[in-house]
């Protein structure tokens, strides 16, 4: 009798190495494939941008899935491997090594790739972007004290790229097109905190500017800003978004919309195929379209249960959207629903430090975000409670930095 | 092994936690909503936060940093993105103190 076909994942990320994980821990005890394009076992990519980049961290202090505890588990994982195409009808995967590998079901982990810099020269290697410990070692090389780097695009990684840059003493310039930073998913107070807090370390901060071209000398590069200005810079890193690794399943005909659409459950629209993570496009929970997220909560907790779904769960996904962003001493934390809110309620606690609630309009707590010290993440702990627990607290009360936060939970 | 002061029990309140620096080293001692005491090593082991900024409820310890949770009574990591467990440390009460037991 031939032996049953494994599980297999693709992609070897946070949601891909969490699954492979959590189908052992969930007890199945068939095979597991785990494939991966990258040669390290899965790891956390927060740190890349901050405590890896600075050199305070090391790769093994943030692997999650070391490859003996893969072992251990009796996973098949391979790095280096990467999927080029899924023939559904044969429920078999193509391999980029010319192989073939037969598949049970399916789940997709591919997460997202760095959006590239339209034009740019590929093989300039002063021009970075960051996604994988190995863009981010090339990054580090190019950091020395007192190297001018530019970066392209004032969001979370720019802006994480440029703390950690500052900390190893380069002249950091930021570029952004838009009139403000973060401006996409941020609300314009706590962007604010985040701006002064650059500018009191020193970073230059280019608004309302985009970069019209890169022209490499034998100095460095000099990025024309547009409108005669110039900029001087020895590397330039863009951070302008990351768009999903949907290829696969675009090929493979599953319904994609910048991302792969999935019910509740993660699962396709081929029913052996799921999809976890960054990649995926998530039904929103209000009935109007899809959310697509990119944090590391979202991926870890889908990629738990995409795992438990393969094996029959059937479970749906109902977490919280949550994520955080860590610059220098202070973090930035957002939770929830912010968008759909009717209104806003400002704790304001110090200069550098504010929490937003964001209610509907029958008061109940639908979204939170924080900006401030460590310390903040006390309060914006509870204003998540707040919103898995549809609160309604007294407005005046969350605004008075005075009351404790932990009273108007009970 | 030496039993240390920490302070007046009733400085700390039901479901809190407070930061405890003795010897160059730092600790996260809590009173649990019964009224009992624990004490943990007090910065989380994802990375370098102090615990006692984080949030109590019942018998778990979130770290406010990225959520990560412990059981603060066995320090056992409750899962991603903490997967080291904490260091704990004895602890009693002696006339209305808080005493805790660090190996010297
Ligand atoms: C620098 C950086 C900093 C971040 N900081 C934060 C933060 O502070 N807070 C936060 O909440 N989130 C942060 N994030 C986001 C978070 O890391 C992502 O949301 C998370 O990694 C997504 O996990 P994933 O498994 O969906 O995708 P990924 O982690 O991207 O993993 C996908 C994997 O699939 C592989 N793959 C793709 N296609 C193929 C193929 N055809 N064959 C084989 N393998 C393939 C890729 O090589 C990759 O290894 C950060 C991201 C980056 C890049
Ligand atoms: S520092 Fe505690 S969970 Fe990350």
């Amino acid at each position: 009798m031939a032996a049953a076909a494994p599980l297999v994942i693709v992609g070897a990320g946070q949601a891909g190495g969490r699954a492979a994980l959590t189908l052992r821990a969930e007890g199945y005890r068939g095979a597991i494939l785990l494939l991966g394009e990258e040669p390290d076992p899965p790891y956390e990519r927060p740190p890349l941008s901050k405590g890896f980049l600075t050199g305070e961290r090391s790769l093994a202090s943030f692997t999650f899935a070391t490859t003996e505890a893969l072992a251990e588990a009796g996973i098949d994982f391979r790095p280096g491997c990467r999927v080029l195409a899924i023939d559904r009808p044969a429920k078999q995967l193509r391999l980029a090594d010319g192989g073939a590998i037969a598949y049970a079901k399916l789940l997709l982990a591919t997460g997202r790739a760095a959006r590239p810099l339209p034009g740019a020269q590929a093989d300039e290697p002063r021009i970075f972007c960051l996604r994988t410990r190995a863009d981010a070692d090339q990054l580090r090389a190019a950091l020395r004290p007192g190297a001018r780097l530019a970066i392209l695009g004032g969001g979370f990684i720019g802006l994480e790229v440029a703390a950690s840059a500052m900390a190893l003493g380069c002249a950091v310039t930021v570029i952004e097109l838009a009139p403000a930073l973060l401006s996409r998913c941020v609300p314009a107070p706590l962007a604010a905190i985040l701006a002064a807090r650059h500018q009191a370390a020193g970073v230059r901060i280019l608004l309302g500017t985009g970069l019209q071209a890169v022209m490499a000398t034998e100095q460095g590069l000099s990025l024309d800003l547009g409108g005669g200005r110039r900029l001087e810079a020895d590397a330039l890193l863009v951070g302008i978004g990351a768009v999903p690794r949907a290829e696969l399943a675009v090929a493979a005909g599953l319904a994609t919309d910048q991302g792969i659409l999935v019910d509740a459950r993660l699962q396709t629209s081929d029913p052996d195929i799921f999809a976890a993570g960054d990649v995926c496009a998530l039904p929103d929970p209000s009935g109007n379209g899809h959310v697509r997220l990119e944090a590391w909560q979202n991926a870890d907790r889908q990629g738990a249960l995409a795992a438990r779904n393969l094996l029959g769960a059937g479970l749906s996904y109902v977490e919280l959207p949550w994520f955080w962003s860590d610059q220098y001493e202070l973090t930035l934390q957002i939770a929830g629903w912010p968008a759909r809110a009717a209104r806003t309620v400002t704790r304001a606690i110090a200069a550098d430090a504010c929490i937003l609630f964001h209610l509907d309009e029958q008061g109940r707590v639908l979204g939170a975000g924080g900006v401030g010290p460590a310390g903040l993440g006390r309060d914006l702990r509870l204003a998540q409670l707040m919103i898995e627990r549809a609160a309604r607290p007294d407005p005046a009360a969350v605004a008075d930095p005075t009351r404790g936060l932990k009273t108007l939970l009970r | 092994m030496s039993w240390i002061l920490v302070g007046a029990a009733d400085a700390l309140e039901a479901e809190d936690v407070m930061r405890f620096d003795h010897g160059g080293r730092t600790f996260a001692i809590y009173r649990s909503p019964s009224d009992a005491y624990f004490a943990t090593d007090g910065l989380c082991t994802h990375e370098q936060v102090h615990l006692a900024d984080g949030l109590v409820m019942d018998h778990i310890i979130e770290c406010p940093k990225h959520n990560g949770r412990f059981d603060y009574r066995t320090g056992e990591a409750k899962g991603a993105p903490v997967c080291v467990n904490l260091k704990t440390y004895p602890v009693k009460l002696e006339a209305g103190r808080i005493m805790i037991e660090l190996d010297d």
